[in-house]
């Protein structure tokens, strides 16, 4: 019921000025942690919190499949953040780099991902151009730019005066999430070139340092998306608006 | 884990989840208190605020680390950027293009452009970090496209991978940024050890650059560039001499044309001269040294003459040319410009000039010949007879030039110098200042004179008169041969069978002295018993002159008894 009403009063809010909206159409669902629950990360058994109170003060195993049990992700945005700076600081040489050096009795040639997108623009061959400048470039930009919003939207929650809505930033992760495994295209191919192409004199191609830039990048950004405990989201949100929610749960 | 590793923000926030919904942490605390025991155990379960350094933020800082290495690697392997203008861009790409000495890359073009005036291209060229001493004042740049010509081919590797821009490194210290580029590979590049010399030549023949040098048929350099003089009498080839070999140029070294195949037509005859098959191709220079030469080794960039022959280039040197005026009467067919003047078999010149002018003290035509002759050629190239002193004396006693037939096959002539003592006395005159040397008539019209008055002589000559005679003297001759002929038939006749009988005769007298001298003959026999009877007459005589002798009283007394015997 408690649902039913909330999606009356969402449908109705995109008519409403944020400020009028009134926090108890965000009542606070409760959660694992504040029923001193657990759950599992590897087999999602929800564990009664042992001998204290919603944090894990000993390390604490699941009761079913002995796996160390963490109230959220550890130190999940710290994490998520020196893994996207780490991820930012490689995607310049990755873009600066030669990806490929193709050796071959034309003499020897260089190319940075943009370089294949140019070639391959002026070829005329638009799509392929447009799938390599989407999957080397944009992706991993797009992740890059998603996350650090993220991880700033989350740690200025509290204060709400930016005051973007959970769901919206619970949906730009499952775009990260979705996201992140097409960027590996291009190592995948470089690879493949590389172990192919060794035909001595007519032609050879190995990778370029780009490539373990771009590799690292994608695997940086992988582990960053990864580490975000996106549970934190809502923990933050409610943080600020605990106490009317709160309030409103005990009058009912 | 949780509680070791949370940073302060993390354990704020949780800390704040966990605690109850009040805003207010002190009332919140006390309400709490309040309300149940756990929450008294709080504070010793809290974190420390401070925030702690956290492993994970040493990913970054190792990311940063291989950025800013490979920044800095890139940087330091950038070299200086160069301008180069080119007449073309033709085979060069931006990106792509590399610069390659000795086939090592050692730079990429960046960028072509245009210049503003749009008369050349000028490419960028960043040159990488290891080739930054390439950037200096000497450094040439050019082109290398396929090039076929007739010192080979070069640059095929390029049909395939495109143009790139070869480079000389120069050894200047001075940096340079912007260069201009060569339209055609030098020909020396500029770590190559030898020296280069510059030839004047009448005209570039079939040489060009690239065309080989030669020293004793053995290919010692190349010619490396041509120009016309400044003042477009001649021509300046610049030749490069490779090193071991540029120590032979000498100071007195000579240059001539080996170029292809030189074929003359003279007064000695038919003559084929051809250097290397290369050099019939492409041109060549070959060089040498007169004979006993022993002058210092030629400093670079000294000036020699290029000539077209060897032999031209060889012989002794000439001196000063002296002009010498001939007036020829009769017919000059044969003698050509360029005709030797020949003293006793030694070339003394050559014919500049021939004409016909109309002499008008004599009333005649006469053909005056310009020639130039060595002088010095006779006395082993010193120079001799400023004043044509000995000339004039050598022309008192004598000396003429006669026009002679050098080559019977050809019918080319040329002109001797000789001393005619029976020639007519004639002293020397100059023309415009020019020596004039006297000429007498050549032999062959000469030998027509002589043959005129042996005509003229026999012309006189009774030849009538001495016909009657002999015919006279043959009849006569008949007349006694005929009557010889006739006493020979007449001995034939009669004399002959005479002959024979007497021969006859003979014989048989002669056989039968044979028989009576035979030794059997009877007479024979006779003779010898007559001769026996004789012999015995005379022993019986012998006896009887002994007993006379004894008993002389025998003669009046007769013979006596013999007493004793009784």
């Amino acid at each position: 019921m408690n649902i039913l009403k909330l999606l009356k009063i969402r449908l109705l809010k995109n008519k409403q000025t944020r400020i009028d909206e009134s926090d108890d159409l965000y009542p606070h669902l409760s959660t694992a942690k504040d029923l001193s629950l657990v759950v599992c990360h590897s087999c999602g058994l929800l564990n009664p919190l042992i001998g204290s109170k919603k944090t894990l003060t000993n390390k604490q195993t699941c009761s079913r499949c002995h796996a160390v049990l963490h109230v959220r992700k550890p130190s999940s945005l710290e994490r998520t953040w020196a893994l996207m700076l780490a991820a930012a600081i490689m995607y310049i040489p990755a873009n600066l780099l030669p990806m490929t050096k193709t050796t071959s009795f034309m003499g020897e040639q260089q190319d940075t991902i943009m370089s294949g997108v140019i070639y391959f623009w002026h070829n005329e061959d638009y799509f392929v151009s447009a799938v390599i400048f989407t999957a080397s470039i944009f992706i991993p930009m797009l992740k890059l730019m998603i996350l650090a919003f993220l991880l700033l939207v989350v740690r200025k929650q509290s204060n709400d005066k930016l005051g973007f809505r959970p769901e919206q930033c619970a949906f730009l992760y499952r775009v990260v999430e979705f996201v992140g495994r097409w960027s590996m295209i291009d190592v995948f191919v470089v690879s493949l070139l590389t172990a192919l192409i060794q035909m001595q004199a007519l032609a050879t191609i190995s990778a370029g340092s780009g490539a373990v830039a771009f590799g690292s990048v994608v695997v940086l950004t992988m582990f960053a998306s990864l580490s975000f405990d996106p549970r934190i989201i809502w923990d933050n949100y409610y943080k600020t608006h605990e106490y009317q929610t709160h309030t409103a749960s005990n009058d009912r | 884990m949780i509680d070791k590793a949370d940073s302060k923000k993390m354990t704020d926030d949780n800390q704040s989840i966990n605690q109850s919904p009040n805003p207010n942490d002190d009332s919140q605390q006390t309400s709490e208190n309040s309300v149940s025991e756990k929450v008294l155990a709080e504070p010793r379960t809290a974190q420390p605020k401070r925030w702690r350094f956290s492993l994970v933020w040493f990913i970054p800082l190792i990311a940063l680390a291989i950025g800013l290495s490979l920044f800095a690697k890139a940087i330091l392997e950038t070299g200086p950027t160069i301008s180069v203008s080119f007449s073309t861009a033709d085979g060069l790409q931006a990106g792509k293009t590399t610069v390659r000495y000795k086939e090592v890359d050692i730079g990429l073009v960046r960028g072509i452009e245009l210049s503003k005036d749009r008369s050349h291209v000028i490419v960028q060229i960043e040159l990488s970090h290891a080739a930054r001493s390439f950037a200096v004042d000497d450094t040439k740049f050019w082109v290398v496209r396929p090039r076929i010509g007739t010192g080979g081919i070069s640059g095929i590797n390029t049909f395939f991978s495109g143009a790139y821009i070869g480079v000389a490194g120069g050894k200047s210290q001075v940096e340079k940024e912007e260069f201009i580029g060569l339209d055609a590979p030098p020909i020396i590049t500029g770590d190559e050890a030898g020296k280069v010399f510059v030839l004047h030549s009448n005209d570039l023949g079939s040489l060009d650059t690239g065309s080989p040098i030669y020293y004793r048929r053995i290919n010692v350099g190349q010619v490396s560039a041509f120009k016309l003089a400044n003042d477009g009498k001649s021509v300046e080839v610049q030749v490069f001499i490779k090193s071991p070999y540029d120590h032979y140029v000498t100071t007195d070294t000579r240059f001539w044309q080996a170029s292809g195949v030189d074929v003359s037509l003279n007064a000695s005859g038919f003559q084929v001269n051809t250097q290397s098959l290369a050099s019939i191709v492409s041109g060549g220079i070959a060089f040498g040294f007169p004979e006993g030469s022993n002058a210092n080794i030629a400093a670079s960039n000294s000036v020699f003459k290029l000539v077209e022959t060897q032999a031209e280039a060889l012989k002794d040197s000439d001196g000063n040319p002296v002009k010498i005026l001939m007036y020829f009467d009769q017919s000059l067919r044969g003698l050509a410009k360029g005709a030797p003047i020949d003293f006793r078999g030694i070339e003394l010149g050559y014919v500049k000039s021939i004409n016909v002018e109309f002499d008008s003290t004599y009333r005649q035509l006469r053909m005056p010949v310009i020639a130039e002759i060595y002088p010095s050629r006779l006395s082993h190239g010193r120079e001799v007879d400023p004043n044509k002193k000995v000339l004039n004396e050598f022309i008192q006693r004598g000396l003429r030039a006669q026009m002679k037939t050098g080559n019977i096959l050809t019918g080319q002539n040329y002109i001797a110098l000789d001393f005619f003592p029976k020639a007519k006395p004639a002293e020397m005159k100059f023309t415009d200042g020019v020596a004039e040397i006297p000429t007498i008539p050549s032999e062959l019209s000469g030998l027509q004179a002589q043959v005129t008055q042996i005509a003229d002589k026999l012309t006189k000559f009774p030849l009538d008169e001495i016909g009657k005679d002999v015919r006279k003297t043959l009849a006569n001759m008949n007349t006694a041969i005929n009557s010889t002929d006739k006493l020979v038939k007449q001995m034939d006749g009669k004399v002959a069978p005479a002959m024979q009988a007497t021969l006859d005769d003979a014989r048989k007298t002669l056989q039968s002295t044979q028989t009576i001298l035979a030794s059997d003959a009877p007479m024979q026999q006779d003779i010898r018993r007559a001769l026996q009877q004789m012999t015995r007459a005379a022993a019986s005589l012998q006896l009887m002159s002994d007993y006379i002798e004894q008993h002389p009283e025998s003669l009046i007394r007769g013979k006596v008894p013999s007493k004793e015997k009784p």
